[in-house]
């Protein structure tokens, strides 16, 4: 019993690191069509600045909460702004923008940080379960995620920034026909997908310790779950990341962490195969 | 003058479609337009609302330049657009939908809403049907309420009643007469249904090879030979 505890507290866990490296780069493509290859440096640069801020004294909770997602919003913008709003409706060309942003982002921070894995202490011990000890912060991490994904679902449901973010993603030109200024939400939303990259990175810095090159490792999971879920930005990925999440804990658990790596790209394949518009292309189709 | 439009040209990349377009329409005014397809209609509905770049030419609306003006902004200054084929945010619910009309407004939603609903009876009951899964008729009531919610003083209205029941188009044609009489809204019309545009219309004008050529009143409508000429639709 204490082992099935252990198991489900390892497999909510996988889903929910799932979902929180993904849930920015599913409302950047979701909402705007743009293929962000440089969002798994967002995410490492939000694991860099909440080791920054830490190491310079700011609490470790307000860097990792505060701080990374402020700073890597701020410049999610500053892209936006300068590079991404010249290439909508091109897809290529913003693959390949994106693509030199991703190069660009990991030869700066390799030249600031050096090309070595730097980390912050967990900032909480482990606990007991009957014979097992796991660490507390893999509770935390499934917390954020549930918090972020409900914050997402209120936001878009039940706010008026939410309802002019989805009628803007189905229809930009209808929406400016009623007065809402399309670049300015897309900004926004590009601004808050890299929030949540960056706050993403941060909390999972303890974890994984955070290096030049770890958004390759992030960016193919990352894709792998937007691809899987489908056009729901949010019923997309908690059902992606809960499938790939649980095939992944579960087979790591029963074989290796290698082979669950391979079962969860395997799954992937089957999945695209069998449902090509993803996960609420079929199902779910009602879903935010 | 609600709107001055002075040798206004636009087309598509290289393509010219319309050739210096020049017209203008009172305050309280319904102003028809007709012409055959290709002739440039939608075109200049699309250029006086921004989405389509001005080659040459001005667009004054009221005191206000507007010839380059981004669409946001038009709409914001009270132009009102509903375009062809309606273009309801498919996902979104009827409510949804009459909310985001209200993008222009300050003053509370719910109140513009059940004032504009009082014009669209028939949309009471479907407030939680998302707009994709409406039929042609509703969704040309929805984009005609959803325009009204941003109370705009000058509405562009592009063929209403392509593909739409009659009882519908009758509908339309009360609801447009009764908002005329009650909140004396102003109003381009570009339309093929003759019935339709000679009902609801003060002045018609004839729109050929990308230019008005010709003002023509709503009883001459009924002149065979010249509905042939100029607008090549069988009455």
């Amino acid at each position: 019993m204490d082992l099935v505890a252990l198991l489900a507290i390892q497999v909510l866990y996988a889903i929910a690191s799932l979902a929180l490296i993904s849930v920015g780069l599913a409302i950047i493509f979701g909402m705007m069509r743009v293929i962000n290859l440089a969002h798994g440096e967002f995410l490492m640069l939000g694991g860099y600045a909440a080791i920054v801020a830490t190491n310079n004294g700011v609490n470790i909770w307000l860097s990792m909460l505060v701080v990374a997602p402020i700073v890597v919003g701020l410049i999610g913008v500053v892209v936006e702004r300068t590079i991404i709003r010249f290439l909508y409706g091109r897809m290529i060309d913003t693959m390949l923008a994106t693509w030199g942003l991703s190069l660009f982002l990991v030869g700066l921070t390799t030249a600031i940080f050096g090309n070595t894995t730097v980390g912050i202490s967990a900032p909480l011990g482990s606990f007991q379960i009957g014979a097992y000890r796991t660490s507390a912060y893999t509770l935390f991490v499934i917390a954020v995620a549930a918090v972020v994904l409900a914050a997402i679902f209120a936001v878009m449901r039940w706010t008026r920034l939410g309802l002019i973010a989805r009628g803007t993603m189905q229809n930009a030109n209808m929406a400016a026909a009623l007065g809402v200024n399309p670049p300015r939400v897309y900004a926004i939303t590009f601004g808050v997908g890299a929030a949540l990259s960056g706050l993403a990175g941060a909390v999972l810095a303890p974890v994984s310790g955070v290096f030049p090159t770890i958004g390759v490792a992030y960016v193919a999971k990352s894709f792998i779950t937007v691809i899987g879920g489908g056009a729901a930005i949010l019923t997309g990925t908690v059902s992606a990341s809960a499938l790939f999440g649980t095939i992944n804990q579960i087979a790591t658990f029963v074989t290796t962490p290698v082979f669950g790596e391979v079962a969860l790209l395997g799954a992937a394949i089957v999945l695209i195969r069998l449902l090509p518009q993803g996960i609420t292309g079929r199902f779910f189709r009602r879903g935010l | 003058m609600m709107l001055d439009v002075q040798g206004l040209r636009t087309g598509y990349g290289r393509i010219p479609i319309l050739n210096g377009v020049s017209f203008s329409v009172n305050e309280g005014e319904f102003i028809g337009i007709l012409g055959h397809n290709g002739m440039g209609k939608t075109t200049l509905l699309k250029a006086l609302m921004g989405f389509l770049p001005a080659t040459g030419g001005r667009v004054m609306f009221g005191h206000d330049d507007v010839t380059t003006v981004e669409p946001y902004r038009r709409a914001r200054l009270g132009l009102g657009y509903v375009p062809q084929g309606r273009e309801i945010f498919p996902g979104l619910t009827v409510y949804e939908n009459l909310r985001m009309g209200c993008s222009t407004q300050d003053s509370a939603e719910e109140d513009i809403i059940a004032a504009v609903l009082e014009e669209f009876p028939r949309l009471k009951a479907l407030l939680d049907r998302t707009g994709g899964a409406l039929s042609g008729g509703e969704q040309q009531l929805l984009a005609m309420a959803r325009c009204l919610c941003g109370d705009p003083r000058l509405v562009l209205l592009d063929e209403p009643t392509e593909g739409i029941q009659p009882s519908i188009i009758d509908e339309i044609v009360e609801t447009l007469q009764r908002l005329r009489a009650k909140r004396g809204l102003t109003m381009i019309l570009v339309e093929q249904n003759l019935d339709f545009i000679a009902a609801l219309s003060q002045r018609i004008l004839i729109i050929q090879k990308g230019a008005i050529t010709r003002e023509v009143a709503p009883a001459e409508l009924g002149d065979a030979s010249l509905v042939g000429e100029f607008v090549g639709i069988a009455t």
